[in-house]
């Protein structure tokens, strides 16, 4: 049994965890991280990067696949075969990278990281159960939670074999030949749609009348219908009610009960923030339900301990933890910062991806702004016709007033990668006339942007 | 819509120019009628200019610090009536190579807050310009880069512009934007510096800071004169102080007296007009201390009558009031023209003439004179009596020490003309006739 001393510890090694040690090393404060399993988080090692990787194994299936009969690009394949152990072991050495590089960096700002489980004693002490049984006490002036979150787990439909979190979903050694998605979120769209591609018959169930139904309608339209293109069932209006021997019970809209035959079940029903085993019964901190109420320095109800990340609510995202991250090291090294953004973009990786930073429309209105909305489609844009996906659009949502952009939204394949830019144009309060203004390069799907905000002056060159 | 010329008006006594000390407007400003625009100095008086018309400011004739000759252009005015300028030189003189238009247009440009209505482009002048003329708004079309933020929006500010407010503790929703959409630029930022740091902008740190402003004073109007002033006296003038100390008990019982028994109308004494008196009668004994020093011309002139300057401090500086002719007034006579010199110095409203023309001056600060000083001489004069702190010292009067009201005075002369014999001649002149206050009174 060991015991430490430090300015600043660490619980949790995720992307919200990690950045924070990062941090607090450079600014030079002593730090110890505490991590169960491997730096990263859910993020690196079961969440964002594996299925990323996993979506890009089915992408180029599903590419080599279509070439398998005619195509307007006369390219001809004959029977590609997927050998998904060796795509895992690939998707593995990605995230092994990357946790590796993480571990680095934490060592490189002279951050201590101990592996274990932590348990709050008080406010100021932590004891870490160690795997080989051991247990070390941990003295820290300042304690950051960035414990994370997990899968929620229904309580009629438990994990097991066949009934698997996304964790389970990435880590598959066959693909199934019937999945049902429970939950058609968008962790469950994005792996939904991988799979299917794959070659799974995929059924997606989701309790709302549409599925993504945090965006709008707009938004998930060209999504619905590449589903539909895919082969993908989805039962929108419908409940799922228990499931036996390989058969889930669903009650669909119309009140009907049905089976749907599956041999695994994915339920991506939402993430809970992780405070299990966590000792939060021996602090006395104010929770905002579940979650961990902070205040926009990341301070918790009690002195000295802050929490980040998925623990302190949504949206549950790792680059918002990651700029909690920083900013809880930068508070605790006594400098005057506070959370600022403008905006915390999100993305949906399904096919097409769907990218939105600020208000959408109704939020905007909601919010009290006279808007000016305009979208431009990428069936006007010469990029998007050489890469055979035209379906999509950018979509500005700016003031009336003063044309401060207050929203950019987009549905298209590869627009992901323009969520940089949004967000950049939001943070930086531009105006319509920044962007109409600024010059586009050709040809990329990036010119839609500066058509939609030409729209949305009047003016659209290429409409 | 017209533009009107506004010119430096004739300030009187013959002067040709003044130096502009304070701007009241700037460009953009609505002006009313009679409301000032610049003050300006002359000598040692400053004079504030009023407007003549109701009218926006179109631009400003000068810096402050520049000096500007009576009749030339002081502002430039656009009026809803007639202007006083033709199309023709509607360009002011000083950037008469730049078109007409671009130039009219600059002053939206330059002013914080666009107003639209100070439509800067003159129907006139642009019909007049040659070159195109430009679109007077570059900013925000919909006129929203000077709306004020609604209540209880967030500032707009990109990430960079917030961490530099943050870092100096400037809360952001105090910030007016000018930039797009009300967006807050750096150069918004440094405005806020700018105004902080008259007023210790640094309140944001607590603590001990090492503390690395520097303010820049524009050292202009009566500051630049006495500066002037003590520059020319103390380079052109080879100073000897001479220090002694005078028994003031009796002078001081026989103030207090006719205090006491004065009439209503008569004013209180202080010592000075005591002082006064004794310097002109030991004048009388050294002619030579009361002159005016022309070492150009080669010439000193000494004067029959004895103008004394009386050094009073006010709240802009220092001025000398000169007390006219002492010699031809009794001392409550005197005290009346100390007291009232002394007040309208302060006020403000002491005249150019009273200002100039003494012979000789006396400098005190009262209960701060302090032990001794070395006072600078009142250049072109030829000397200076400074009067230090009154104080009960012990003094030995041949068997024991008494208690003894005393006082000493600190004077300098101008060793050229005045030698040390003279100067010591004169001062103690000064301290028997204060010590035997009654030999102040016995004329002939």
């Amino acid at each position: 049994m060991a015991a430490y001393r430090c300015k600043v510890l660490v619980i949790g090694g995720g992307p919200g965890g990690y950045v924070a040690g990062i941090r607090a090393g450079q600014l030079g404060l002593d730090t110890i991280l505490v991590e169960a399993a491997r730096v990263g988080g859910t993020c690196l090692n079961v969440g964002c990067i594996p299925s990323k990787a996993l979506i890009h194994v089915a992408e180029q299936f599903e590419a080599a696949h279509r070439f398998t009969s005619d195509n307007a690009l006369g390219i001809s394949v004959s029977s590609p075969k997927l050998d998904l152990p060796k795509a895992m072991a690939w998707k593995d050495g990605v995230v092994g990278k990357l946790t590796g590089g993480v571990a680095g960096l934490l060592r490189k700002a002279k951050v201590r990281v101990i592996e274990g489980t932590a348990t709050f004693k008080d406010g100021k002490t932590v004891e870490v159960a160690k795997a080989d049984g051991e247990s070390d006490t941990i003295t820290a002036e300042s304690i950051i939670i960035a414990t994370g979150s997990e899968s929620v787990e229904l309580p009629f439909l438990p994990f097991s074999e066949d009934v698997i979190s996304s964790t389970g979903a990435l880590a598959l050694e066959t693909v199934p030949e019937k999945l049902c998605v429970v939950g058609g979120g968008y962790i469950g769209l994005e792996l939904g749609i991988a799979y299917s591609k794959m070659g799974s018959a995929v059924t997606i169930v989701e309790m709302a009348d549409r599925v993504l139904p945090l965006y709008d309608a707009e938004l998930t339209g060209p999504v619905t219908k590449r589903l539909d293109e895919l082969g993908i069932t989805v039962l929108t209006g419908a409940k799922v009610t228990g499931a036996k021997g390989g058969s889930v019970e669903v009650v669909d809209a119309s009140g009907a009960t049905r089976h749907i035959t599956a041999d695994k079940v994915l339920v991506t029903v939402g993430r809970r923030p992780f405070t299990k085993g966590l000792g939060l019964e021996n602090l006395a901190l104010d929770m905002d339900r579940a979650f961990i109420k902070i205040d926009d320095r990341c301070r918790t109800s009690m002195r000295g301990i802050y929490a980040i990340g998925d623990v302190t609510g949504e949206p549950m995202l790792a680059h918002r933890a990651m700029a909690q991250g920083e900013l809880v090291a930068n508070v605790i090294a006594g400098q005057n910062d506070s959370w600022d953004k403008r905006c915390i973009p999100a993305i949906c990786f399904t096919d097409p991806e769907i990218v939105s930073a600020g208000l959408q429309p109704e939020e905007a209105k909601k919010a009290g702004f006279e808007t000016i909305v305009a979208n431009f489609p990428f069936r006007a844009n010469g990029r998007a016709m050489t890469m055979e996906r035209e379906d999509g659009f950018i979509r500005i949502v700016a003031r009336k007033d003063n044309h401060l952009v207050l929203g950019i939204q987009a549905v298209g394949a590869g627009i992901s990668e323009m969520a940089a830019g949004f967000g950049l144009a939001i943070e930086m309060g531009a105006c319509l006339e920044d962007i109409a203004g600024t010059i586009h390069s050709h040809p990329t799907r990036g010119e839609a942007l500066q058509e939609a905000a030409l729209k949305a002056l009047g003016h659209a060159l290429h409409m | 819509m017209g533009i009107l010329r506004i010119k430096m008006p004739d300030i009187g006594e013959g002067i040709a120019e003044a130096e502009l000390v304070e701007w009241h407007v700037a460009v953009g400003d609505p002006v009313q009628e009679d409301q000032v625009i610049a003050s300006v100095m002359t000598d040692k008086a400053t004079v504030e200019i009023p407007s003549s018309v109701h009218g926006t400011v179109v631009s400003l004739g000068g810096e402050v610090g520049s000096k500007i000759a009576i009749g030339s252009e002081l502002v430039r005015m656009e009026v809803s009536g007639a202007g006083n300028i033709s199309e023709e030189d509607a360009t002011p003189e000083p950037v008469a190579s730049e078109p007409v238009g671009a130039h009219a247009a600059s002053p939206a440009l330059e002013a914080p807050m666009p107003d639209p209505k100070a439509e800067p482009v003159p129907e006139a002048a642009a019909k007049a310009s040659p070159a195109p003329v430009a679109r007077p708004a570059v900013v925000a079309p919909t006129g929203g880069a000077s709306a004020p933020r609604a209540e209880g929006e967030k500032p707009l500010a990109s990430p960079a512009v917030r961490a530099r407010a943050k870092e100096a503790g400037i809360d952001l929703r105090q910030v007016q934007g000018t930039g797009p959409a009300g967006r807050i630029s750096h150069a918004d930022l440094d405005a806020v510096f700018e105004k902080g740091a008259g007023q210790g902008g640094g309140s944001a740190k607590r603590g001990l800071a090492a503390d690395t402003s520097v303010k820049d004073i524009k050292i202009v109007g009566l500051r630049r004169m006495i500066a002037d002033k003590m520059t020319a006296s103390k380079k052109h003038i080879p100073h000897i102080t001479y220090v002694e100390e005078v028994d003031v008990t009796k002078v001081e019982e026989l103030r207090a007296t006719l205090n006491k028994t004065k009439r209503d109308d008569q004013p209180k004494l202080t010592l000075l007009p005591f002082l006064i008196k004794a310097v002109v009668l030991a004048v009388r004994d050294e002619p030579v201390v009361n002159a005016i020093f022309d070492d150009e011309a080669g010439v000193v002139h000494q004067y029959g009558g004895v103008h004394v300057g009386m050094a009073v401090q006010t709240p802009t500086g220092l001025m000398v009031a000169n007390v006219k002719h002492c010699e031809a007034r009794d001392l409550w006579d005197t005290a009346g023209e100390v007291n009232r010199l002394a007040d309208s110095a302060r006020k403000g409203t002491i005249t150019r003439d009273e200002l100039r023309g003494s012979t000789i001056t006396i400098t005190s600060l009262g209960a701060l004179g302090g032990l001794v000083h070395t006072p600078i001489i009142n250049h072109p004069e030829v000397a200076i009596v400074g009067v230090n702190k009154m104080q009960i010292r012990p003094m030995w009067d041949g068997r024991e020490f008494v208690p003894r009201q005393m006082m000493n005075l600190s004077s300098s002369f101008d060793h050229r003309i005045v030698d040390g014999w003279n100067a010591a001649t004169f001062v103690q002149r000064i301290k028997q006739l204060l010590e035997e206050p009654a030999l102040l009174f016995m004329e002939g």
